[in-house]
């Protein structure tokens, strides 16, 4: 049944979604190094992080800060495995695919000759390095924050950076109702595999895609009608007030200590 | 079109950011003065809907599948400025628990996917269905090609984006520290890809639910015509700004555009030789800003200010030329109803 492809990827995708989700829960509740720290010490240093990442030009800086990073998970009681197939599963393959012209593509010295045709050259192969270092990184200094704090330690730290009430509540509830909308939609893609026996074209196929996904939208319509009035009659008047009390402890300043020195560290190497 | 962290430099990423906040503090505006209190829940459900809706696999001819991004059809249902809160939401959430997209990148991201994407989308669909009611045909039509629009617009902001990259961010020896290829590389490739694969697949979705919307749930359909048209004026103007902004990149290109040759240029492209008439008219009609270039101002503001004041002129010789054809219109229009009504 080549032609309901698309159903079981996207059953799959629907699927991924909610157990990666389970699991970050579930990591970000385990007593590591990281998961102790305050979320908005966190927030804050990694998005330092990702900055000096992108402003490094050196190969064995962007190469060694992925191994910190690594250390960084193993104490926070992330198996490794776990950690490196998360990360390197899509993005830097992906990135990997992108890089490899760059080798050839980039005017400069040559390199290596292939063939005694084909040349990669030292510029080359220097930007496609950078390429896939730096999108690593990043990507996994993210991974790394996101697995250790709970969503709602996420939202609060964003809250306390300044970020406009009505956007972090809205941050909130979505991510809320995403997984009702999503487990929904995987009950119908889940129906609609079960019944069919044959294949449909192509074109038959993409409209019942059109139609599975008007019917999620008004689903979230009368929803959006529901929970307003929910909340309507809870006495919401506009506003969100949440109950929050974080106190920087002494591991905090020690972990401010530690990111200094490596921001510092990162933003002196750029300068070079 | 996701463009993760590493790919743009963080100067750039900066600049994205400066050129997204405005959108979003109008869209903040505009929502909550339509919504009032009901801008949470609204806003929260639909970007639950528009993250479920990327990950819906759309299956395409070749037995592969692909991704829709559905801002246009968010901006159909709920309105421009609704959709680019709820694309950015949605965008958000990929980027911060995902992994989809970078952070720093996320302004670039939300303003190619949740702000342009939207926006020409949505002008694109008005300008066809203008006044026809909510099932006429003219709003699908007008759903497919604002679509297909829409994203392909998106892709070649993301290809400049990318292209500009090597050009502008290089070691002294010449290698691209960030995203490696240059504009004439990466805007062909990105833009061949939504041309022929993802923008297809985006118009077949936005048109596949709003014909069934028309069938089933018609008052989805927002057919408020008079409202609207103020609306439409501003999206123009901001398409406009958009467009003026992106000028500088005239810069990067080498040579001159075909059929612009100055006199001088005629002789060094292999000419050879001026041909006398041009030779005479050279010099009849001086430019008050040659080359597009205020003196003694950096090349890039001078090329967005010239941008800028030759979009205000052109825009002024536009809307007079429009009011005068209006009257017209009008005066005919009142001459036939008052002949109609003598009959």
């Amino acid at each position: 049944m080549k032609g309901e492809d698309f159903l079981t990827k996207s059953i799959s995708g629907f699927s991924r979604v909610l157990e990666s989700v389970v699991t970050t829960e579930d990591i970000s509740r385990a007593p590591g190094l990281l998961q102790s720290l305050d979320p908005r010490v966190k927030l804050i240093s990694f998005l330092l992080f990702i900055v000096g990442v992108s402003l490094v030009h050196s190969l064995p800086v962007l190469g060694g800060i992925f191994i910190l990073i690594i250390l960084l998970s193993l104490t926070s009681k992330i198996s490794p495995g776990f950690f490196l197939k998360r990360v390197l599963i899509f993005v830097p393959v992906f990135t990997l695919v992108i890089a490899v012209p760059a080798l050839f593509l980039t005017h400069g010295q040559p390199l290596v000759h292939i063939f005694g045709k084909i040349v990669i050259t030292q510029q080359g192969a220097l930007s496609a390095g950078f390429l896939l270092l730096r999108v690593t990184d990043s990507l996994s200094l993210g991974v790394l924050l996101v697995l250790t704090t709970p969503w709602a330690n996420v939202l609060a730290a964003l809250r306390w950076v300044r970020m406009p009430a009505l956007i972090v509540d809205i941050l909130g509830m979505t991510y809320r109702y995403m997984f009702l909308l999503l487990h929904s939609a995987n009950s119908m893609f889940l129906a609609r595999r079960s019944r069919v026996i044959g294949s449909f074209s192509g074109s038959e196929n993409r409209r019942w895609l059109g139609r599975a996904l008007a019917v999620t939208m008004v689903k979230s319509q009368k929803l959006s009608e529901d929970v307003y009035l929910a909340m309507l009659s809870r006495g919401y008047q506009g506003e969100v007030h949440v109950l929050q009390d974080f106190s920087l402890k002494r591991r905090d300043f020690l972990w401010i200590g530690f990111s200094l020195v490596v921001v510092i560290f990162l933003f002196w190497v750029s300068r070079l | 079109m996701h463009i993760p962290d590493g790919y743009l430099s963080p100067a750039t990423c900066g600049v994205m950011y400066a050129a997204a906040v405005p959108f979003w503090a109008v869209a903040v505006k505009r929502v909550r003065k339509a919504l009032t209190a009901r801008t949470v829940p609204v806003l929260a459900l639909f970007s639950a809907f528009s993250f479920t809706l990327m990950m819906f696999n759309v299956p395409i001819p070749g037995g592969t599948t692909a991704h829709a991004v559905g801002a246009t059809l968010l901006a159909i249902v709920l309105g421009p400025w609704e959709a680019v809160l709820g694309v950015s939401t949605a965008l958000g959430i990929q980027a911060l628990f995902f992994g989809d997209g970078g952070l720093l990148t996320f302004g670039a991201n939300c303003f190619n996917m949740a702000i342009v994407m939207p926006l020409v989308g949505y002008f694109i669909y008005k300008v066809i269905s203008s006044d026809s009611d909510a099932l006429s045909p003219r709003r699908t039509v007008g759903a497919v090609i604002g679509s297909y629009l829409g994203i392909v617009t998106a892709a070649a902001c993301a290809g400049i984006e990318l292209g500009l990259q090597p050009a502008l961010f290089h070691s002294a020896n010449g290698t691209p520290l960030y995203a490696p290829y240059t504009i004439g590389v990466a805007l062909p490739a990105i833009l061949v890809a939504h041309l022929l694969v993802a923008g297809p697949v985006e118009a077949v979705v936005t048109g596949g639910v709003v014909v069934y919307l028309q069938r089933t749930h018609s008052s989805l359909i927002k057919a408020d015509v008079a409202k609207k048209k103020e609306g439409k004026l501003w999206l123009a103007w901001g398409a406009l700004g958009l467009v003026a902004l992106a000028t500088p990149i005239g810069l990067l290109a080498s040579g001159t555009a075909w059929g612009e040759w100055g006199v001088n240029e005629l002789k060094t492209i292999g000419l050879g030789y001026i041909p006398q008439g041009l030779q005479k008219l050279a010099g009849w009609w001086p430019a008050p800003m040659p080359d597009y270039g205020l003196p003694r101002m950096a090349a890039v503001i001078g090329y967005i200010l010239s941008a800028f004041i030759g979009i205000i002129f052109i825009g002024t010789l536009t809307w007079l030329l429009g009011r005068w054809l209006s009257r017209k219109n009008t005066a005919k229009q009142e001459a036939s109803v008052k002949e109609e009504s003598s009959d």
